[in-house]
């Protein structure tokens, strides 16, 4: 299994909205705190160390 | 009463040695009376090598220092002759708590997997440990064997030679010196052996101090592990609650790099401390206070031609996972048999490069995992923290961020993945018994499977016959075979996975060393001669 870069959410402006609406009204620190248990559950649904690598590399839009 | 820590164990006596005319050569020379110094010393005369340890002290450590034995440790002293003393007096702790800021974030119950003579790990303070291991040293001279331990005999100066070492050491009598066709050094983290000759001692140098007490409790306190992060009475840092024998409970405090060290042990600033984390009411004696520092380093080999380095004083790990004296354990596990081949002039030295490469694999996993928990513990930028957090406060919540909660990876033996003494594989066996491995212990009846190993070169036959003995290359194998009801599920799980026979060469420190689903003498020959560096 390989990191799924093509589109892959069904409704993408409802996905974006939910993620807004969590951090609505947070302080940064809050904010950040959200953010960092957000990527932790997400991993965890992930589940494989080879896909979060490349995920991780994605993320940090570096090219090789 | 006077305490453990207070009686010379093996006072200075004058040895035959100050009387001779010209320095008495040994066969084998330890420094240090630690654990691990006392360890290898064991295992020397075991073998029949004579032995001479020497140690500056004529004492026991002062204060608990290393408390957590593993099972591969238990399992190597059980080798050494003191198992049980360990496991008879040790503490057996199941129930873990976690705390994050004023709250408890889990608990844990740590369910050791069945099948095992001895348990994960013992809480044992480190006297008791030495101790022992001085007992066992008296019941082998009592036996006749030559180990000799000299108290109050401080080394000054180590020349090492191309085929022996001089050795000068101080006593209240007045120097001498002393020669050792082989020299381990023991001498602990600071090792002065290694200073003495110029040896390096790098790596990522990892800089934090702990304060670490004994107390005694006054009433009943539960028998638990209890690991704080950034404790209200330690803010920013991290503390563990940790029970002994004796009703006494260790406490590490950690304090981070820039203190004062003088400030932080007076009792006047201990004690407050400790009342805010066990609580008021609770009453207690501080028996012992002591900051400790340390650095996640190793020496780049640990082998110097005829000197040798066993223990902290060939590499360093934090506190965090109880990895210092049970990886000190396991090199002296790997080191003696092959010196002893090398000795007896059954094995070319190069086998003694392979201690080198077996141990610094494993000591590098063990800097790898004490420097993570060190990681997770004490976070290194605000990005850090902010996830190390994260993980806390989710770990309250759901059971899928408890594993990354990391206090402290537990040690466990080291596998020989690469080692070039590892022989034949047959893959469809149980990978955990695969060559390089520790030999999985199982019960055999009332007996166990590792202590029927011992420390010979085994041939263990599963649903195969062996033979019982068998000699090859000068060195006399033990067959060992198993069948019928010896053959139970868990050394079907550990050793036969779906084959139904296997054949496995053991070496003296128990690890595998090749394995088969047939049995061929032809097979055993070769591997053993690959483990024993003939094809190095």
């Amino acid at each position: 299994m390989s990191a799924n870069l093509k589109p892959n959410l069904a409704r993408p402006d409802d996905f974006y909205a939910d993620l807004l609406a969590a951090h609505e009204g947070l302080s940064k620190a809050d904010s950040d705190a959200l953010n960092a248990r957000l990527i932790l559950v997400l991993a965890n649904q992930i589940g494989d160390n080879e896909v979060l690598r490349e995920c991780l590399k994605a993320a940090s839009l570096s090219s090789e | 009463m006077t305490k453990l820590f207070e009686t010379p164990l093996y006072p200075y006596q004058l040895s035959a040695d100050q009387k001779a005319d010209a320095p008495v050569r040994h066969p084998a020379v330890v420094i240090g009376a630690g654990p691990i110094g006392l360890a290898v010393a064991i295992d020397l005369a075991q073998h029949d090598v004579p032995v001479v340890i020497l140690d500056e002290n004529d004492k026991v450590s002062w204060g608990s220092r290393a408390i957590c034995f593993s099972k591969r440790a238990l399992e190597i002293l059980d080798r050494l002759g003191a198992g049980d003393d360990y496991v008879n007096k040790g503490v057996l702790w199941n129930l873990g708590k976690v705390f994050f800021g004023d709250r408890k974030v889990y608990e844990f119950n740590l369910l050791p997997e069945d099948g095992h003579n001895r348990p994960a790990f013992i809480n044992l303070q480190q006297y008791y440990c030495e101790l022992y291991l001085v007992e066992r040293i008296r019941a082998l001279q009592a036996e006749g064997k030559q180990i000799d331990i000299r108290g109050g005999s401080k080394v000054t100066a180590v020349e090492a030679r191309d085929d022996h070492s001089r050795i000068s050491v101080e006593t209240p009598d007045g120097p001498y010196d002393l020669e050792a066709d082989w020299l381990i050094a023991c001498d602990g983290a600071a090792s002065p052996t290694r200073k003495m000759l110029g040896l390096d001692f790098v790596g990522r140098v990892f800089e934090d101090n702990f304060l670490i007490a004994d107390v005694i409790m006054k009433a009943d306190f539960p028998t638990e592990r209890w690991f704080w992060f950034d404790p209200p009475f330690n803010k920013g840092q991290s503390a563990l609650l940790h029970k002994q024998p004796d009703g006494v409970w260790r406490i590490d405090l950690q304090l981070g790099w820039d203190i004062d060290k003088e400030e932080e042990k007076k009792p006047e600033n201990v004690i407050p401390r400790l009342k805010q984390m066990l609580g008021e009411e609770v009453e207690f004696d501080l028996e012992w206070v002591s900051i400790y520092t340390f650095q996640c380093r190793r020496m780049e080999k640990f082998r110097h031609g005829r000197v040798i380095f066993a223990g902290d004083s060939a590499h360093q790990v934090s506190p965090f996972g109880a990895r210092g004296a049970n990886s000190g354990f396991q090199d002296t596990d790997n080191l003696v048999w092959k010196l002893k081949l090398v000795m007896d002039g059954l094995a070319p030295e190069s086998l003694l490069d392979t201690y080198d490469e077996e141990r610094i694999h494993a000591a590098d996993e063990n800097i790898l995992n004490s420097s993570r928990s060190t990681d997770f513990i004490t976070p290194k930028s605000e990005q850090s923290r902010i996830f190390r957090d994260a993980v806390l406060d989710l770990a309250e919540h759901h059971a899928f961020a408890r594993p990354l909660v990391n206090s402290g990876r537990l040690s466990l033996p080291a596998t020989y993945d690469c080692s070039r003494l590892n022989g034949a594989d047959v893959t469809s066996l149980p990978a955990r018994t695969r060559p390089g491995s520790p030999a999985a212990d199982c019960p055999l009846g009332e007996d166990w499977l590792l202590h029927k190993l011992g420390d010979d070169f085994v041939v263990l036959g599963i649903n195969r016959d062996v033979p019982d003995s068998l000699s090859a290359h000068g060195i006399s194998l033990k067959g060992l075979s198993l069948k019928g009801g010896d053959v139970n599920p868990f050394v079907k799980d550990r050793y036969l996975g779906n084959e139904d026979g296997a054949v496995y060469l053991i070496r003296p420190d128990q690890h595998v060393a090749a394995r088969w689903t047939t049995y061929d003498e032809a097979d055993i020959v070769s591997a053993l001669g690959r483990v024993i560096g003939k094809e190095l």
